[in-house]
């Protein structure tokens, strides 16, 4: 570790998705109950979880990105009935393949977080941004597609 | 190239107090797109929307970022500003730097980074944003009412009173729900019944009201104002249109007399027959043939109620019948009951007949209740001279064993027990163990007091610990006086627990079927806690009553007439704009594969032959089709879509990945 390393702490860079109608407004109650949790988060809105592309989470460890959270509705819940579980699915295949690509498991996440969960979502951030942290910057992934 | 101009809002000091406003605008000034950046004390307020409304003309704005509170809160403020300037309103957006940046971040610095990254992102969508129009669709003026409890009966009146037409599904033989089984009501002692049956028969006689009673929901389907909802009428074995309610199949029952099947209605206190109407007052007078019981049904033997029925109604070969009907709106009043004791062993409640809930000890005291209004213990049918009353029994609970909410009812209708029992039997003594005494509401602690002061009844801070049943059918109980600070062994003839209220078993499942947010105690959700408490966040979902959190009755009439009002708005309307941010389908890139088809949950996506026309292709072929009245705008295609040829309207795979480039940046 060089002496710069050890005077600045490292920040984590995290992308959250979430879904528009649990996690959210679950990130909305924890911001109106003043639940703190590292500004190091910065979240983006989709409908659902599952609408989130592999390709969104790719991109975010190909630009930087040190932990990528993906948060929906509880199982059972999903606004939309069923794109929660598409979500678990795919992103469990995709985080497989990205641990073996080099982005570890801990920097990858799907969370279930309702509206009421304020505390929880608050909770959630806190924790895994620890953990990020702990694993230090990510690997950046580099895009190989043929590009015309 | 868009023209943006980016609107940073300090919220008072909501946000300014932690982001620095001027900072922020100053830095996104010189963002692609933007032409424009201003900030304002109140960007919601009239001023702050024509700052808004001025800029878009003398810029000649054709996208908005507004950094403020939370989308869901505003959103729909600023594309109405947007569009009485003529924008589009799906031209903006807003940076959400209040709930998510400001008020959970400390560091003036650290926010105010970060609330630029997120007007950064926000700019870089807009800039992607395409102007987007809403549709319309038709609204089917009749509401569905789940619950047959004052909440729902009180709903349906309104509703039905308003002149439009109204489904009650209830899944007990009767509507009326927990209130028919109280006796008094708190603050002002008049009989639940009285007060509630007038009601019952004004339901089942309004013209615009239809009773399915005995009924449960099974599957439904649709979007606001457009539901399609799958009833199941459960076989009633007697013909509704025939019976005349005179009883005589309930009296000659030889299951009655046997005294073997516990009466739901009264808490087990007493027994029923296998084919029974709830309570003499029940709305439709029809009896139901319990057929796990019945031993017709059992064994094919018997048959005696279809014997001795006057007028033929008995049938036992009815069927269930599964009912699909189009509903406009869905009101949720499926109620309360209270938690199951079995984890508080401390108090008894499984040992001794004489620890009884609330809600028993309501039975006991109703003229109609198993005892004719005598109160008596169970054991040995004796007048009870003590009594103690435990409150928040499962409610404000620390650990898993309870909930942590307070019940909100325990307090004033503890009172009333006390003074209704001092009322009958005035030399009986009675002690409540409580926590805190909660009366908030017009005439409660006035009612309280008097319990206290003018009945003597003897109020105990701190809580019980064990209740040990005695050799000699009396309870000792021992607990705890914290203003004393001492312990106290006291020995009883009963004892009563406020066991907590929970919203009723069966919620959950039907918040999964109309995919209403539903919270960690099962209470569902509100679109907004304080500004509308009586929607789901699921458009064209309201709700009535202890479903959506514990409450008394005339809060839950308040409640059901407020969702009423909401219904009637909503039915009120001829058509409704529909989400435009829909799916669409690129023909170039599908190849009809059907995998968008497979993940939609609404059938929204259909295949039809087209002419694709581009570079190097022209050919007619297989591609998906993307029904925008049917599609709700999920994703769930885009994402699954192998080609790439899916995209969501609003959500495109281009503005997320610009979202995630700009915060990575």
């Amino acid at each position: 570790m060089s002496m710069n390393e050890e005077k600045t702490e490292f920040r984590p860079l995290i992308v959250a998705f979430c879904c528009n109608w649990c996690s959210y407004a679950g990130a909305d109650l924890a911001g109106s109950s003043r639940l703190s949790y590292p500004a190091d988060v910065k979240i983006i809105r989709v409908p659902c979880s599952g609408r989130v592309n592999p390709m969104f989470i790719l991109r975010a460890f190909e630009r930087g990105a040190d932990g990528v959270i993906i948060c929906g509705c509880h199982p059972g819940d999903c606004h939309y009935s069923t794109g929660n579980y598409y979500a678990r699915r795919r992103m469990t295949l995709l985080f497989s393949m990205l641990d073996y690509m080099g982005v570890e498991n801990g920097r990858t996440r799907v969370e279930w977080c309702s509206a009421a969960e304020g505390v929880k979502f608050s909770n959630t951030m806190n924790e895994f941004c620890e953990k990020v942290k702990s694993l230090g910057k990510s690997v950046r992934l580099g895009d190989i597609r043929c590009k015309d | 190239m868009q023209r943006i101009g980016v609107f940073v809002c300090h919220c008072g000091t909501n946000i300014a107090a932690t982001v620095d406003v001027k900072k922020v605008v100053e830095l996104v000034r010189f963002e692609p797109g933007v032409v424009f950046a201003d900030d304002y004390m109140y960007m919601c307020s009239e001023a702050g929307q024509e700052k808004i409304i001025a800029a878009i003309k003398e810029h000649d704005l054709t996208g908005l970022v507004i950094c403020s509170c939370s989308p869901r809160m505003h959103e729909k403020t600023f594309r109405a500003c947007a569009e009485k300037a003529g924008l589009n309103p799906y031209m903006v957006e807003v940076a959400n730097i209040r709930e998510q940046c400001s008020w959970i971040h400390k560091d003036r610095e650290e926010a105010t980074e970060k609330a630029v990254i997120l007007a950064r992102a926000a700019i870089a969508k807009v800039n992607l944003n395409t102007p987007l129009q809403e549709g319309e669709s038709p609204v089917t003026k009749r509401a569905l009412i789940i619950g047959g409890g004052i909440a729902g009966i009180q709903t349906a009146l309104d509703i039905a009173d308003a002149g439009y037409e109204v489904d009650i599904v209830e899944r007990e033989p009767s509507i009326g729900g927990r209130m028919s089984q109280f006796d008094k009501t708190f603050p002002t002692l008049d009989c639940a019944s009285c007060i509630l049956t007038p009601k019952m028969v004004e339901v089942n006689q309004h013209p615009n009201i239809t009773l399915y009673t005995y009924s449960e929901v099974e599957g439904v389907s649709g979007y606001v104002g457009n539901f399609d909802v799958k009833i199941r009428k459960k076989a009633r074995s007697v013909d509704m249109s025939a019976c005349t309610g005179c009883g005589e199949c309930q009296a000659k029952c030889p299951l009655g007399k046997m005294g073997k099947i516990p009466s739901e209605f009264d808490r087990g206190l007493r027994t029923r027959p296998a084919i029974y109407m709830p309570f003499a007052q029940a709305v439709p007078a029809v009896p139901v043939i319990d057929r796990e019981n019945c031993t017709y049904f059992k064994t094919g033997k018997c048959g005696v109620c279809a014997k001795i029925c006057p007028s033929k109604a008995v049938n036992y070969e009815q069927e269930d019948e599964i009912v699909t009907v189009k509903y406009g709106a869905i009101v949720v009043a499926t109620g309360f009951d209270i938690i199951n004791l079995d984890k508080f062993g401390e108090y008894a409640y499984n040992e001794s007949p004489d620890v009884i809930t609330s809600i028993e000890l309501e039975r006991l005291m109703n003229a109609s209740g198993p005892t004719g209004g005598h109160l008596e213990r169970m054991s040995d049918h004796k007048q009870p001279k003590d009594i103690v009353f435990i409150q928040c029994v499962g409610s404000r609970c620390d650990d898993e064993k309870g909930k942590p909410y307070c019940s909100k009812v325990c307090c004033m209708y503890t009172a009333k027990h006390a003074m209704l029992i001092k009322d009958h039997w005035p030399d009986t003594n009675i002690t409540v163990f409580y926590i805190d005494v909660r009366t908030p509401g017009k005439n409660f602690d006035e009612f309280y007091r008097r319990a206290v002061e003018q009945y003597h009844v003897n109020y105990v801070k701190g809580q019980v610990g064990k209740v040990i049943p005695q050799p000699d059918g009396s309870l000792l109980v021992q607990g705890v006086d914290l203003l004393d600070n001492k312990q106290i062994m006291k020995k009883t003839d009963m004892v009563v627990l406020a066991a907590a209220v929970e919203p009723n078993k069966g919620v959950r499942k039907i918040a999964t079927m109309l995919t209403a947010s539903i919270d960690n105690n099962d209470f569902l959700t509100e679109a907004h806690a304080k500004l509308r408490p009586v929607e789901s966040p699921t458009a064209g979902i309201f709700l009535s009553g202890m479903a959506q959190g514990p409450k008394d009755i005339p809060e839950t009439v308040s409640q059901a007439g407020a969702a009423a009002v909401k219904v009637v708005g909503l039915l009120a309307k001829d058509k409704l704009k529909t989400n435009p941010c829909t799916a669409k389908c690129d023909p170039m890139f599908c190849n009809g594969c059907s995998t968008c088809a497979n993940v939609c949950p609404y059938g929204a996506i259909t295949y039809e032959d087209q002419q694709v026309r581009g570079p190097g292709v022209n050919e007619t072929r297989r591609v998906a089709v993307v029904n925008n009245a049917l599609c709700q705008g999920c994703g769930a295609c885009t994402s699954a879509c192998p080609s790439g040829a899916m995209d969501l309207q609003g959500f495109s795979n281009r503005q997320i990945t610009t979202e995630v480039d700009s915060i990575c940046r």
